[in-house]
């Protein structure tokens, strides 16, 4: 359909070497992820939040290589890959603006 | 009909004719659009849970001189996942914090990565690989579910020594009413957060063996195209997805 259709009808050679090295980056992050959970001290709040920094950061990378390049939207069109990032976007901003403006809120309510 | 019509539109505008929007296919871009509107839903029981979460108390504000090192489970405030989750299975009595979530998030990972190779594999149209992949894609769904049972049931179970009530009355393991491990909350989202996010991998592991069913009968090679197996892959790998977000919202944070 979308792709482009091969007219021979020979095996072609796997294209993985990509892939495998996708995984072994998906992997390293997480092993990353654990030393930070068990190296890193929460009992100041430098170190809680500087965590947390981290994980939200590094999540962030898992996701932009799972999404980029195992979902593939790194190789579609422009048009395509804004339909689904712009909402998604949208969504961060939401929670960032809802965050800081109100985050304290349900702290003087509870 | 040999008389050639001047185009009305220009050609990236046509729409109704062979020219697909975004150059996908239709069932293609509709996942895309499903997957964003799941990307909703999960978001918005992430953010109530953060919301939750830092609305109780830490156990450092309500018992100042308490480290990690030395955190107890209590109701007065809210558990540090690393305490909870430190069980795995055949290793009873031993503490090994997140290594049972760290190794079933592995086990996502991997099952990813067998389902772009089987991705790839419809690509080359390659009915044999294709098949071997998806298999293995299956076989890595399953495990991840039977995982999931497990920790479900660990979590339910409890440990021998539960914990004391303010009441004085002692509780084990968990249900939506009350819990050993905090507040009620904690594992009224542990319940919603991570079984929503299991019945979207048993949807899955079910989507993965009509494919697998469809690929071996030769459905997709007479079709002259492996595309379905795109559109499922799509699917599954939001799936992992939202793992990497639940072990870091749930189980890091």
């Amino acid at each position: 359909m979308g792709h482009s259709v091969e007219n021979s009808t020979e095996k072609q050679k796997p294209q993985t070497k990509e892939l495998w090295k996708v995984f072994w980056i998906l992997l390293a992050i997480t092993a990353v992820e654990f030393i930070i959970a068990f190296q890193i001290s929460s009992d100041n709040n430098f170190g809680k939040w500087l965590k947390i920094t981290l994980f939200i950061l590094l999540t962030f990378v898992k996701s932009f290589y799972i999404v980029g390049n195992f979902m593939h939207l790194r190789h579609e069109v422009k048009s395509m890959i804004w339909t689904i990032v712009i909402p998604v976007v949208f969504v961060v901003w939401l929670l960032a603006a809802l965050v800081y403006f109100e985050g304290g809120y349900i702290g003087s309510v509870r | 009909m040999a008389v050639a019509k001047a185009p009305l539109n220009p050609d990236h505008l046509t729409w109704q004719g062979g020219t697909q929007p975004m150059k996908v296919g239709y069932g293609k871009l509709m996942m895309w659009i499903f997957l964003l509107s799941d990307t909703f839903t999960f978001s918005a029981l992430l953010i109530s849970y953060g919301l939750v979460r830092f609305s109780f108390p830490t156990f450092k504000d309500v018992i100042p001189d308490m480290t990690y090192k030395t955190f107890e489970l209590s109701q007065q405030y809210w558990p540090i996942p690393e305490k909870v989750f430190e069980a795995v299975p055949f290793l009873h009595g031993i503490s090994l914090p997140l290594v049972f979530v760290g190794l079933m998030t592995f086990i996502l990972i991997f099952s990813s990565v067998t389902m772009v190779l089987a991705v790839e594999a419809g690509h080359r149209r390659d009915k044999a690989d294709v098949e071997k992949w998806m298999l293995w894609t299956i076989l890595g769904g399953f495990t991840f579910l039977g995982s999931q049972a497990w920790e479900w049931a660990h979590f339910i179970h409890g440990s021998e020594e539960g914990s004391i009530l303010a009441n004085g009355a002692k509780v084990f393991g968990a249900n939506l009413v009350q819990n050993e491990y905090g507040p009620a909350a904690f594992a009224d989202f542990f319940f919603f957060i991570t079984g929503f996010h299991g019945t979207h991998v048993l949807s899955g592991v079910v989507l993965n063996i009509i494919i697998f069913y469809n690929a071996s009968n030769g459905v997709y090679e007479k079709r002259g195209h492996y595309e379905m197996v795109e559109k499922v892959g799509l699917y599954w790998h939001f799936v992992d997805l939202v793992w990497v977000f639940v072990f870091t919202f749930f189980y890091l944070v």
